[in-house]
């Protein structure tokens, strides 16, 4: 019978090589998925993982890359903050909404006017837009304490329906034939988020995410609130002892992490996806749930974790239309490895022993 | 805008079949989180639990059979759950997410052959002349087996709970899972069991969406369902009557938004389809400050080591 006993400090080894395991388990019962689909495993495997990377059209799929990782990577890093803390923003997607169609709004209300002020208050814009329907949930919670969760997921559903409506109506493209979704911003110079070396994939939202990350990574490693962030998820009666302010915590970290989730909708709608469409949103946020994990709730493992999502995405697109590997098949991967490790993680903190009957 | 064809008596019945899906899964996650268990991945396993009922009935023919495959593949899932948070000890919040978006995946990829087809329809019971009384009739007694299945359900878990050793023995886990370990109750079994429950409850909710309230399958149809089933649970102080009249009152939102939009009320319809999840939150805010009720171990990891 195997045994399990808490180890006295989690082992150090094991926290990095958890989610390089789970990566791999991943490949395994992902192949083991392909196969039951009727496809090759290795090829499946070969077409997601190598093709973008090395393939023959690599230079097509690298800077995308780029474009996929930085959202999931800029919502991660937020997530991260109040995750390492114990505050639950599963939210994410509706702040990635509301961002994009406050900065987008903010653009579209000057159009045709040109200026380069435009597009900073459109960035402004878009991270008030995510903060604000981040900051409801942790005003609730702080006032009068509401489950932090639930609300943030309800308020996913009001983005959608508000996305719905503001695509179809506010929002709509007067010179549009009658199409839903707005003006496209990529032919609107002014509002347009430009990549800053042509081809190479990196806009202006690549730049926030490097920033993001320097900022999430300085802010834990040397500040005094980030290390509130740590005491309070290991210990949160110690943090209250050592005078840590839980009100001030929820209101930082959900306030930051839907400002990031803003930032990461504002540059998708201005670049990438160009304009407000009922389907503008295609799961970032919660994604980037995965990604948190996944890099360790560590600003440069997350970094990691993001570049691998961004695979998933590219590489699945690809086996997509190759090799006919529905859509559906590349989220059910991507659920897999949250499991991984999720389960695997139990080697970090505890150590397995052989022998004695259970107990519990 | 003519609100005179919102007929109140076809209102009160659409409403006890809109509630059902959210009073089935809330019941099941009830018994988990009494159990001390805290599964976010609710709307995962309706999900699993709609396209699994769905893809049953279709193949067989037969609805019920239909609905028992959904509380199977529901519990099949939860079990996933159940072996991250009591064998691997994993964070409950963290493995409900997973379930969740594994859920979400898995659904839409066993549904691909199932989009546009029309399942075969559950018929209503039929009480003879019970049916033909005004009003009572058309409310009470022109529903389908299932609906009655989770009335049944409320009125058996509350017992349950309230009057029998079982129900006892969960609680106990619930509410202090060390001292129901001291005295020898199998705290990984029991809640393991209750998981499956919550699994199959919320798998048959599920169901319940594409095989009668929709009923069709597409792609993430459960829309929060089962997060507002989580909330449920919250707002009826973790009692299982108040999850019926909590899963009314938001069945009743439901369906009077639809009414609503076929009624053809100047508020935009996505106005109208916000509203049961705003309502979700406000009715949240209401209910939050008092959270005495929450059993004392819920979302806690237990380890006979510690």
């Amino acid at each position: 019978m195997i045994r399990l006993e808490k180890r006295p400090q989690p082992s150090t080894v094991f926290a990095y090589a958890t989610p390089v395991l789970a990566v791999l388990a991943t490949f395994f019962f992902g192949g083991v998925l392909f196969a039951l689909l009727g496809k090759d495993p290795v090829q499946s495997i070969v077409t997601i993982f190598w093709e973008p990377l090395f393939g023959e059209f690599a230079f097509f799929y690298r800077p995308q890359l780029l474009v996929k990782g930085a959202p999931l990577v800029l919502i991660a890093i937020g997530l991260s903050l109040g995750f390492k803390a114990g505050i639950w923003n599963i939210g994410a997607e509706g702040q990635y909404i509301m961002g994009a169609l406050f900065g987008a709004g903010v653009g579209l209300a000057f159009y045709p006017a040109e200026s380069a002020l435009i597009f900073p208050a459109m960035i402004l814009a878009g991270a008030f837009g995510g903060w604000v329907w981040a900051i409801i949930p942790a005003l609730l919670k702080v006032r009068f304490g509401t489950n932090e969760i639930l609300v943030s997921l309800m308020l996913v559903y009001v983005a959608e329906q508000f996305l719905a409506s503001m695509s179809l109506g506010l929002l709509k493209n007067p010179e549009g034939f009658g199409f839903p979704g707005s003006r496209n911003l990529q032919q609107y110079a002014s509002a347009h988020n430009a990549e800053i070396f042509a081809g190479s994939g990196m806009h202006w939202g690549v730049v926030a995410a490097m920033i993001a990350v320097i900022f999430a990574y300085v802010l834990l490693a040397r500040h005094k609130l980030g290390f509130a962030i740590r005491v309070t998820g290991e210990a949160p009666r110690a943090a209250r002892f050592s005078g840590v302010n839980p009100s001030r915590l929820i209101l930082f970290c959900l306030g930051m992490s839907g400002l990031l989730a803003g930032l990461a909708g504002l540059f998708e709608v201005s670049g990438p996806a160009g304009q407000v469409s009922i389907d503008f949103n295609v799961g970032y946020g919660f994604t980037a749930i995965i990604v948190a994990f996944l890099g360790r709730l560590h600003p440069i493992g997350i970094v990691l974790a993001g570049l691998l999502m961004a695979l998933t995405y590219i590489g699945g697109d690809i086996a997509q239309s190759q090799l006919g590997l529905p859509a559906a098949a590349i989220q059910v991967f991507q659920g897999m490895l949250l499991f991984f490790l999720l389960a695997l993680d139990l080697l970090t903190n505890y150590r397995l022993r052989f022998g004695q009957a259970e107990v519990a | 805008m003519d609100l005179s064809v919102i007929n109140p008596i076809l209102l009160i019945a659409a409403l006890m079949s809109a509630a059902t899906p959210i009073l089935l899964a809330a019941t099941g996650e009830l018994v988990v989180e009494r159990a001390g268990v805290l599964n976010l991945g609710v709307e995962g396993m309706m999900i699993v639990g709609a396209i699994c009922g769905f893809a049953i009935a279709v193949e067989s023919g037969s609805p019920l059979f239909g609905f028992f495959a959904a509380a199977v593949g529901g519990a099949l899932l939860s079990l996933l759950f159940a072996f991250l948070t009591q064998v691997t000890l994993a964070n409950q919040v963290a493995s409900g997410l997973a379930l969740t978006l594994f859920g979400l995946g898995l659904s839409a990829l066993i549904g691909q052959s199932y989009v546009g087809i029309k399942p075969p329809r559950l018929p209503d019971l039929n009480f003879g002349l019970l049916g033909d009384v005004p009003i009572i009739g058309p409310v009470l007694f022109s529903h389908n087996l299932i609906l009655y299945f989770g009335l049944a359900l409320v009125a058996a878990v509350w017992a349950m709970l309230k009057y029998t050793r079982v129900g006892l023995v969960l609680r106990a886990v619930g509410e202090n899972h060390d001292a129901a370990h001291a005295l020898g109750y199998k705290v990984v079994r029991i809640r393991t069991l209750a998981i499956m429950f919550g699994g199959a409850c919320a798998g048959m909710g599920g169901a319940y969406i594409s095989l009668i309230r929709v009923p069709q399958w597409t792609e993430g149809m459960t829309a929060g369902v089962g997060w507002i089933a989580l909330a449920l649970v919250v707002f009826a102080s973790w009692k299982p009557w108040r999850v019926l009249l909590g899963a009314y009152l938001f069945g009743g939102i439901t369906q009077l938004q639809l009414n609503l939009q076929g009624a053809g009320v100047a508020i935009p319809v996505e106005y109208l389809a916000m509203s049961p999840y705003v309502i979700t939150i406000v009715v949240l805010v209401i209910l939050s400050a008092d959270k005495s009720a929450a059993p004392g171990s819920l979302g806690r990891t237990f380890h006979a080591s510690n």
